[in-house]
């Protein structure tokens, strides 16, 4: 009984307990058939979630006014360098990968340096930045649907023992994220800044080189998953990280992080990626047309935030 | 430089670079503005006139009014990601019920205020984060939009394209029309003592509900008028277009945001500037497309040019404000 009080006053539960009521729900609308089906397909596609989500989860607990808002077209361009370097040659996965790595890396430290040579808030900084990367990525993929090595999309789709490999990464990726972040120094040192930006840098905490590396971290998993995203759905464009800006911060709120900053909450990524992708499913299970899908969705968000409770005030 | 002074007697010298400062960072925007109208003149004289004007400064309206909107949010320490899709959300309204049957489009059009404003409380009561309800909101906004008007289409009301169309003598409507927005909004925001507590709501909310206000109903009130604005931009934008797509207003949200910011609005703190706003705004959408055109830059780069506006625009605020430092 005490194991299940703790349990319940675990901020990330509620998503996973969402997440299993709309999965019922859709599944009583099938009458039990595809239930399985259901729930490995959420995981697919939650993966991507997970790993921007990971990122804008470090940047978000850095404190207020910390998001980062050149995801989508961070993931755009980096799906569109991974597939122009892997060239659909599987003998360049590899390179193709680092390459992303390296564009998202590149991303996030340029959105740093905005911020700490123009003093601006993160939000304009990540969002002036998203606009030239957004004209970068139109320009140089030119909107053509490049198409990934056939190998690496293979990849992208594998299944060990009916789950995909790909999700049992983004796990693992999940159990790093959560040492990092409460048994690392540079884990402490976030989660210090984003309780108390002053205090933090009274005691010492180098503020400036954990912030870089919180949004240089963010750019990288947004270059990661743009390169998996273009193998998944086996082609890049400019539109394929558009909807992970609101899915990134969605992730990271309903998951039980604090928007308010120094508190975090990993298992609650995974927890709100697999909500909503199920609640997309139960959507589209019911069979209705995208107009209602897109408003039931936003409702459903408003629903769960206004539920959830914003942050305490903290005086 | 104040810091070295003794206290309780700042230098004149001092002071008047203090004022210098403030007065350039004020200026700001509108020299912004110059540097692009001067690079479009220099770059084609013949677009500096009555027509060239009408034409160029198209669509600045809807993105002006979108601005404004925004800036109300911004004014209270909020920020709304949702004022794209609602512009687009008003436009179908507009060129589908609003043509056909007026009085049930005016019905929606301030029910749809009526949930701005309510918004605005939801956020206050449940002290909630305004960038994830407005990200959910943008989703139910573009989900109305195409439940309206699944395919582009419709049509704008006949009165409406007859104001949108109205050509006065000697200034071009737009300019005219951004005047007029500037003027209405600074002296509501700036110079009503309601307004001052709008802004002070943001820039210290316990100082205005120790005075007795209720921050409750300045938060109402600010989104209330962002959904005005919203829905002033949609209209116009289709008075513009004549027709309506649910698509159709989706690049507005990060316009506005940038609008603001470009125009003087800080994030934090109540500090805005309608002038400025609309001084932004204009400045975005002739830079946008007219001088890239005029630069032969194709369109693809139109978007970074709004980026690098903002970038440069801001590095010369930071470097007015350490001279200030």
């Amino acid at each position: 009984m005490v194991q299940v009080k703790a349990l319940l006053a675990k901020p990330w539960i509620w998503s996973f307990v969402g997440a299993f009521l709309v999965w019922i729900a859709a599944v009583a609308f099938t009458r039990g058939h595809g239930g399985g089906g259901m729930i490995i397909a959420a995981l697919s596609l939650a993966v991507f979630m997970v790993i921007v989500g990971i990122g804008q989860m470090f940047v978000i607990t850095l404190g207020p006014g910390n998001v980062d808002l050149s995801l989508p077209a961070n993931i755009g361009l980096a799906s569109a360098v991974a597939m122009k370097v892997m060239d659909g040659n599987d003998s360049m996965v590899a390179i193709g990968l680092l390459a992303a790595l390296a564009c998202g890396f590149a991303i996030g430290a340029a959105n740093y340096l905005l911020i700490w040579a123009l003093r601006i808030p993160p939000i304009i900084a990540t969002l002036s930045a998203a606009f030239i990367i957004q004209s970068i990525d139109i320009s140089y993929g030119r909107g053509l649907q490049i198409k990934p090595p056939p190998g690496f999309a293979d990849f992208a789709n594998l299944r060990y023992f009916g789950i995909p490999v790909l999700a049992m990464l983004a796990v693992l990726l999940a159990i790093a994220a959560g040492i990092v972040l409460n048994r690392t120094v540079y884990g402490r040192s976030v989660l210090a800044i984003g309780q108390n930006l002053r205090a933090a840098r009274l005691a010492g905490v180098k503020v400036q080189r954990t912030s870089f590396l919180t949004y240089a971290l963010a750019g990288t998993l947004g270059g990661i998953d743009g390169a998996l995203l273009a193998a998944y759905f086996r082609g890049a464009n400019v539109d394929i990280g558009n909807e992970y800006l609101l899915a990134s911060i969605a992730v990271v709120v309903i998951g039980g992080t604090s928007v308010a900053g120094g508190k975090a909450n990993v298992p609650g990524v995974w927890g709100a990626a697999l909500f909503l992708v199920l609640l997309l499913t139960m959507l589209n299970t019911f069979g209705v047309s995208v107009g209602i899908r897109l408003v039931l969705t936003g409702l459903i968000i408003v629903g769960v935030i206004t539920a959830a409770g914003g942050p305490k005030a903290e005086r | 430089m104040a810091a070295l002074l003794p206290a309780g007697a700042p230098s004149r010298s001092g002071r008047e670079t203090a004022r210098r400062t403030r007065l350039l960072r004020a200026l700001l925007p509108a020299l912004s503005l110059a540097i692009v109208l001067g690079a479009i003149a220099w770059l084609n004289p013949r677009a500096i006139s009555y027509f060239g004007f009408s034409l160029m400064l198209n669509l600045a309206i809807p993105i002006a009014l979108a601005t404004i909107s925004q800036m109300f949010v911004i004014a209270g320490n909020e920020l709304d990601l949702s004022i794209g899709t609602f512009v687009g959300f008003v436009g179908c309204v507009t060129a589908t019920w609003l043509h056909d049957a007026p009085l049930l489009g005016a019905a929606v059009l301030l029910g749809s205020i009526a949930v701005y404003a309510l918004l605005g409380a939801l956020i206050h009561l449940r002290n909630l984060p305004s960038i994830v309800v407005t990200l959910g909101m943008s989703f139910v906004w573009q989900g109305l939009a195409i439940l309206i008007l699944p395919k582009p289409g419709g049509k704008a009301p006949d009165w409406l394209l007859a104001v949108t169309g109205f050509k006065p003598p000697f200034v071009p409507f737009p300019i005219v029309a951004a005047l007029v927005i500037a003027a209405i909004v600074h002296f509501g925001l700036m110079r009503t003592s309601y307004g001052a507590v709008l802004r002070g709501s943001g820039g210290n909310p316990a100082a205005i509900a120790r005075a007795g206000w209720s921050l409750l109903r300045t938060k109402m009130v600010l989104f209330g008028l962002a959904g005005l604005f919203g829905v002033l931009s949609g209209m116009t934008l289709i008075g513009i277009t004549t027709s309506a797509d649910a698509n159709i207003g989706n690049g507005y949200t990060l316009l506005a945001i940038a609008g603001v910011i470009l125009g003087g609005g800080e994030f934090m703190g109540g500090r805005v500037s309608p002038v400025g706003a609309v001084i932004g705004a204009l400045t975005l959408a002739l830079a946008a497309s007219p001088l890239l055109t005029f630069m032969r830059i194709p369109p693809d780069w139109q978007v970074a040019a709004n980026g690098a506006i903002l970038i440069v625009v801001l590095a010369a605020r930071v470097l007015i404000s350490r001279r200030e430092a």
